[in-house]
């Protein structure tokens, strides 16, 4: 029973780091219209940036400053969207694909710094001994893994609560009218430009915290953490849970990481050990034909894009 | 200095040139870019290898033919299975492209692709597993060509049917009624079927053709290197970044664009290792939508 | 009483379902005969044009061409069906050459009549005979429009339909242009135009319609439209008439 509970707790934990990395997605991808194929990338960055500051120094490796978590968070959110807003200085003047071209290369790049720069990152082996939140707590899990769903709640609900401000702020505002009325952003000119950077980097620097968040749960991240389905379960969940939302977007990462989790857990129960690696495939399948045949049959995901039309009339 | 690694690079281009060009032309036509791309050299590969192992099974002996390290079976299974990675582009279109097209968002066409993409990879990794498999495990003799440069009878072949597609590639969007359908339909679709373009089969061309010629560099990475059902989707960034190089529409753009990837990993491989391999499509993608978006042949817009 | 070639009956048509644009219109166009609609900016002219050319949702009513009902066909079915259609801006292929411009509308034809087709195109524009190979992006704006009614003309249509083909021209290339579809009415062929240039589209046209708010306000001679100085002066903003038209 308290199993369970130590169970529910560290799922929790995962499920909302996740609805962190989709939270960052929505405010590009719902709020902006802007298509990120790299979430990965991203979420690598932060975790890398993070691990890198603050794990105790080691011999052969650099980096390991041996500082503060709170401060690896913040570093994690700096440079992952620093690279985002170059990213999107490049790219977000051209065609929206390139966009998505772009950011599906930055991930494999950063696939590649991640498993080949072994000084830095670790190589393939990634990175140990990353110091974990109330890591004094490790040997009593229940109360570790609902000491950090605390925390990570915490970290969700004022993300949450800031990202509710920013979309019925002006500055949403405008970023609702770039996406909707090629009008809007063409009378804006270069300025429509400059906004779909910030919103891209301020997307990316969430989906960095949330690699931060995950890496200093977890304890240690390698390269095999960021391949290109973590971005597309990050999409699914998005999509799901209703994009253009962001109660959505974490209803959507729970739903689908709880669904994630059963149908792994089953498939690892039932399914004999030579086909472990085929039923997991199979899981990638059916996510891929789900989250198609969503587009096809209810783009708008189970909540939908809140409307925030009539809330300005009525004011 | 051994120039061997221009052969190989040559190869390599040659095969990203070939399925750049389909990348290109439904970039063009079709208005989005395709993720699933990758997946039709990885099914039209599998396509082939099924094929021929169930010729090879029904007539015997696993003939080769001359000097190549392969015989009839795979060439009427490749040609065979280019049909069939046709019509999976076509069904995949008809189920789920043509269905988001109406709607106007080419980005969601966009992440349709990349969920396709996902999904097609993994049902292959469920069919045939991740092993590596190969068309024939025999060792060939290289001949020595000029410059201290040696190829494979398979390498010349290939680079020969190479030669050959994109030559007849480029005739048919020059001279028949359907490229010149293609092109107009790439540049103004609205004026296109004013002009009685039926644009339904225009799509429908254009898949089967990127579809049969994804496939014919996917059997040339699997005759040079080997079949994995992550081959097409780790080849995806050099056929986007080979496309965008050459300029999006232009056939013989996405050719050159693909030799010129092909030739940089080469030659990236011989200065700095093969780790990085992988990132000199990111950083020619980088480079060319810093100093030139529109592609060597491509129009400014 | 002459074939109509084209008949609108009670046409509705609008980019968005409930809000239609053109609101009821109903003319016909007589075989040899040319029809110019003219109206104020944001009267549906181009919307009624591109309606009939099936590139703007037809909400009612119907178009038959020729006795045939097209009121459902799409616009590249429409143009196998005889309905040419010169739109008001991109109306060429800009990457392709004039040679391939006319080609590409050539390949509606059976095979053996395509090369007799483009031949006879380019004896009707020797402008455009002199340079096929060259890309039709490098043309003028006044040879642009030549290359759009000429890869309009090649299938023969039934009837040619012009969205405002003086725009944007110099007096000077209206003049030729309208010069030039004088020369071509001589082979009987029935026009249909929007024209905001209604001083040049009464001196070419037999008729005239004047659209307002999506509906006909006045349908006439386009001689006595030319001449009546209340139209004139509400609706063509020309100044009132001297004498003649």
């Amino acid at each position: 029973m308290l199993d369970l509970f130590a169970y529910a707790a560290f799922f929790l934990v995962t499920a909302l780091s996740y609805g962190i990395i989709c939270l960052g997605l929505n405010v590009q991808w719902g709020q902006t219209g802007l298509f990120n194929v790299g979430v990965a990338g991203f979420v690598a960055i932060g975790a890398y940036t993070s691990a890198l500051l603050t794990t105790p120094d080691m011999a052969g490796r650099f980096g390991g400053f041996g500082l503060p978590i709170w401060l690896g968070w913040i570093a994690a959110m700096l440079v992952s969207g620093v690279a985002a807003a170059l990213i999107g200085a490049i790219t977000l003047r051209l065609r929206a694909d390139y966009l998505a071209i772009t950011t599906f290369g930055i991930a494999i790049a950063i696939q590649l710094v991640a498993l080949n720069a072994e000084t830095v990152t670790g190589g393939p082996f990634g990175i140990g001994f990353i110091p974990r939140a109330f890591g004094g707590l490790e040997d009593r899990p229940i109360i570790f893994n609902l000491a950090n769903l605390a925390l990570v709640a915490i970290v969700t609900a004022l993300l949450y609560y800031g990202l509710e401000r920013l979309v019925r702020s002006p500055w949403g505002r405008v970023l609702r009218a770039i996406r909707e009325d090629e009008m809007a952003a063409a009378s804006l000119g270069k300025n429509a430009n400059f906004f779909r950077i910030q919103a891209f980097a301020l997307g990316s620097a969430i989906m960095g915290l949330a690699g931060a968040v995950q890496a200093h749960f977890i304890g240690f991240i390698a390269p095999e953490n960021y391949v290109s389905t973590m971005t597309f379960q990050v999409w699914a969940m998005l999509i799901i849970g209703g994009s253009g939302n962001n109660r959505g977007a974490l209803l959507g990462a729970v739903l689908v990481w709880a669904l994630w989790s059963v149908t792994g857990a089953v498939l690892a129960a039932f399914v004999p050990g030579e086909y472990q690696a085929r039923a997991a495939a199979l899981q990638i399948v059916l996510i891929g034909v789900a989250l198609a045949a969503l587009l096809v049959l209810r783009p708008r995901g189970i909540l939908g894009e809140e409307k925030m039309i009539s809330r300005f009339l009525n004011e | 200095m051994n120039l061997q690694f221009i052969a190989d690079g040559l190869i390599m281009g040659a095969l990203i040139g070939l399925g750049a060009i389909g990348v290109t032309l439904t970039y063009s036509i079709l208005r989005f870019a395709n993720f699933a791309h990758g997946e039709f050299l990885a099914w039209g590969t599998y396509f082939t290898l099924a094929l021929a192992s169930g010729f090879g099974a029904m007539f015997g002996g696993s003939g080769t033919l001359g000097s190549l390290s392969f015989g009839w079976p795979v060439i009427v299974a490749g040609v065979l299975a280019a049909l069939l990675t046709g019509i999976l582009a076509l069904a995949l279109d008809r189920l789920l492209f043509a269905k988001l097209r109406d709607r106007g968002n080419a980005i969601v066409m966009v992440m349709a692709s990349f969920g396709a993409s996902m999904a097609l990879r993994s049902l292959l990794e469920f069919i045939f597993t991740s092993e590596p498999a190969y068309f024939s495990r025999d060792i060939q003799m290289a001949l020595p060509m000029a410059f201290g440069i040696r190829l494979t009878p398979d390498q010349l072949f290939l680079l020969a049917m190479t030669a050959v597609l994109v030559l007849v590639m480029e005739r048919f969007m020059a001279l028949s009624p359907i490229g010149r359908a293609m092109r107009a339909v790439s540049e103004n679709p609205v004026l296109a079927r004013i002009a009685g373009v039926d644009v339904e089969r225009v799509i429908r061309a254009t898949w089967m053709i990127g579809g049969a010629l994804a496939c014919a560099a996917g059997v040339m990475l699997g005759i040079t290197v080997q079949i994995r059902p992550f081959m097409g989707f780790d080849l995806l960034l050099p056929l986007f970044a080979a496309a965008i190089l050459g300029g999006i529409g232009s056939v013989p753009g996405a050719v050159l664009g693909g030799l010129i990837v092909g030739i940089a990993e080469a030659t990236a491989v011989q200065v700095v290792g093969a780790d990085y391999r992988a990132a000199i499509a990111f950083l020619i993608l980088i480079a060319v939508l810093l100093v030139r978006p529109a592609g060597i042949f491509g129009v400014r817009e | 009483m002459s074939q109509a070639i084209l008949a609108i009956d009670g046409l509705e048509a609008g980019y968005e379902p409930g809000s239609a644009i053109v609101r009821g219109i109903s003319l016909e166009v007589k075989a040899g005969e040319i029809v110019t609609i003219l109206g104020p900016n944001g009267a549906g002219k181009s919307t009624l044009i591109k309606a009939i050319a099936g590139l703007v949702p037809k909400f009612s009513g119907s178009v038959a061409l020729d006795g045939e009902d097209i009121t459902g066909s799409p616009a590249h079915v429409l143009a196998r069906q005889g309905l040419g259609f010169v739109p008001q801006t991109e109306n060429v292929f800009t990457s392709m050459s004039i040679a391939d411009n006319l080609r590409l509308a050539a390949d509606i034809l059976p095979k053996r009549e395509r090369a007799a087709k483009i031949d006879q195109m380019f004896a009707l524009f020797p402008d455009l005979a002199r340079q096929r190979q060259l890309a039709a992006g490098r043309l003028s704006g006044g040879q642009r429009q030549m290359l759009a009614v000429a890869r309009a003309l090649i299938a023969s249509p039934r009837i040619l339909m012009l969205d405002e083909a003086s725009a944007g021209l110099s007096p000077k290339l209206v003049g030729q242009v309208f010069a030039k579809l004088a020369e071509i009415r001589h082979t009987g062929i029935t026009i249909l135009m929007v024209e905001q240039n209604a001083r040049a589209a009464l001196a070419l046209a037999d008729r005239a319609i004047i659209l307002v708010e999506g509906k006909a306000a006045h349908e006439g001679k386009a001689a006595d439209i030319a001449s009546d100085p209340v139209i004139r002066e509400l609706y063509l903003g020309l100044a009132p008439a001297k004498g003649t038209a």
